[in-house]
């Protein structure tokens, strides 16, 4: 789906969102049962570099100071972190982190935090937005991944068929919505032939406690059986239970 | 042999994950969750013929650090680069978890970073545990208590890693201790080597180093290499305040806005330290610790809250 139809179908009413000449996605739109949904984002591909996350953060943090409740959706079809001297000379780092932590603290007081993947996304921009976010759903075209096969071919020195083999019976490793939502990462799948509207209003009624439960997504759906027992055992042990 | 005699013989970049544990905290005081005897090993490695490690490249536990109680993380960066998998990711949400658990009567979780990022070989799951870990440190903060970082070995802080370090309360980096989304060769190989010569020692330390990230305020102490240092930097931390609210967040907004107001235009690490006022930047790189140190310390002085 296009941004556009996606909003049209988010907001029958009309909404304010506009992507600006940095691929950003700012504004926000009417909900269906009344109250608005503040909007942040990244369009066209984008690479997400320190000018572009500085500028979502600050929307974030003014959407939290005003005390709304949100919704606060997050709109993502990126590249993945700018790839720059620039970007790195500047810590880089601490600009996703800071984004990321906004989007958190943002969760953690009370605003339900949707993530909309409906294009590419990878690496530190994805960590930075979508997983950021307290869900997380998918649209068609919908593209996260870590490294592309063929960069993945450079590092491990395995070849692109070899690594297309291994694809095919570990998911764990291989790009593309299906296998990173087995982990846990993505909530769910949205249709697009129903009203995303109807189906937002349905999370937000859902999703309605902030917190983490992704490890136990991951085992249900068979993408992560060890993690979330390992976790779940030291902190058992951390706490002197064990 | 005392205790601070073998933290000040100790190389931080030299010693082993474990080594660095033992010689951080007070003697003896460490207990592993999930030791290498339990062999709990990465389930993804054997589809790529990869030897795996007993303990997945991540020790956590507890122990005692100047008879303060503290949870601790130490990656192994000799072991597939210190990269995050799902079990080694496990192991560091869980720890977290369990501090959020027993926060009142812990002084702090310390994570000592050693990675290259997300190990590609289970991408998926290691991806998703940064971001598991990241939301487990902000609770943590949340709750009140400090969550420092310790950056100096040989694998650096790369990657996702970086993002992790980008939320702790605070960092200590040495020298050695690069801190970096992209890595040189990363950035060679997507942009060209105009962009990045990754072959560029100088050019590598000099922007992603440790003292560039302590005098743009990305670190908030600087340790010689030695583990003692480490030690002393990580215990004048503890006793700064740390918060983790809506302040602190637009205070962060505020200082790296500021930051890209005034280097934004920087071609080159040694302009930034010209900007900053320092008289010789080309000397930056061959400073002595101690003298690196007292000069930081001068000029960058604030951002603890926020962050």
């Amino acid at each position: 789906m296009t941004l556009d139809e996606i909003l049209a179908s988010l907001f029958p009413k009309g909404h304010a969102v506009a992507v600006d000449n940095e691929g950003l996605i700012l504004g926000s739109g009417p909900l269906e049962r009344g109250g608005v949904a503040e909007i942040i984002g990244v369009a066209n591909k984008t690479p997400l570099g320190v000018d572009g996350a500085i500028k979502l953060a600050c929307k974030v943090l003014e959407i939290i100071a005003t005390g709304a409740s949100g919704p606060l959706l997050v709109l993502i079809d990126s590249d993945s972190q700018r790839m720059s001297k620039r970007d790195e000379l500047l810590g880089l780092s601490e600009y996703l982190s800071h984004l990321a932590k906004c989007l958190i603290l943002a969760d953690m007081r009370g605003i339900n935090t949707v993530g909309i993947l409906y294009g590419r996304s990878a690496a530190g921009a994805f960590i930075a937005t979508a997983l950021s976010t307290r869900t997380l759903t998918a649209l068609p075209g919908a593209d996260p991944e870590v490294m592309d096969l063929p960069s993945m071919s450079r590092v491990t020195k395995l070849s692109l068929d070899v690594l297309k083999e291994k694809a095919k019976s570990t998911p764990v490793f291989a790009p593309g919505l299906d296998n990173v939502a087995r982990t846990g990462a993505v909530l769910e799948s949205w249709d697009p032939n129903k009203s995303l509207a109807a189906q937002l209003s349905e999370l937000l009624q859902r999703e309605t406690v902030a917190g983490d439960r992704r490890d136990l997504l991951g085992k249900q759906r068979g993408g992560r059986l060890k993690a979330a027992d390992i976790a779940s055992r030291v902190k058992t042990l951390a706490t002197g239970l064990g | 042999m005392s205790a601070l005699h073998s933290a000040a013989a100790t190389s931080w970049y030299e010693a082993s994950a474990r080594q660095r544990v033992a010689a951080l905290l007070d003697p003896g005081s460490f207990k592993e969750f999930i030791g290498p005897e339990q062999r709990e090993v990465s389930p993804h490695l054997d589809i790529f013929d990869l030897p795996k490690q007993f303990d997945d490249g991540m020790i956590v536990g507890r122990g005692m650090l100047a008879n303060k109680s503290v949870f601790i993380a130490a990656q192994e960066g000799r072991f597939m680069g210190g990269a995050f998998g799902e079990v080694h990711g496990a192991k560091l949400a869980g720890l977290l978890r369990g501090a959020l658990a027993a926060a009142n009567e812990l002084s702090a979780v310390l994570i000592l970073f050693d990675t290259g990022g997300v190990r590609l070989q289970e991408a998926n799951a290691g991806e998703l545990a940064i971001s598991e870990i990241m939301r487990a440190v902000l609770d943590v903060r949340a709750a009140g208590l400090h969550v420092l970082g310790l950056i100096g070995g040989r694998a650096g802080c790369y990657g996702g890693g970086s993002l992790i370090s980008g939320c702790c309360s605070a960092l200590v980096v040495s020298e050695q201790g690069r801190i970096s989304v992209s890595g040189p060769e990363v950035i060679e190989t997507n942009r060209g080597i105009e962009e990045f010569d990754s072959q560029d020692r100088a050019l590598v330390w000099r922007t992603m180093g440790g003292k560039n990230r302590r005098l743009l305020g990305v670190a908030d102490a600087f340790a010689d290499d030695a583990v003692d240092s480490f030690r002393t930097a990580t215990l004048a931390l503890l006793s700064q305040s740390s918060r983790f609210d809506l302040g602190a967040m637009q205070a962060e907004q505020m200082r790296l806005e500021e930051r890209l107001t005034r280097f934004g235009s920087c071609p080159d690490a040694t302009q930034i330290w010209s900007a900053l006022g320092i008289k010789d930047p080309e000397k930056i790189p061959a400073m002595p610790a101690g003298a690196f140190i007292a000069l930081a310390n001068e000029i960058q002085e604030k951002s603890h809250d926020a962050r």
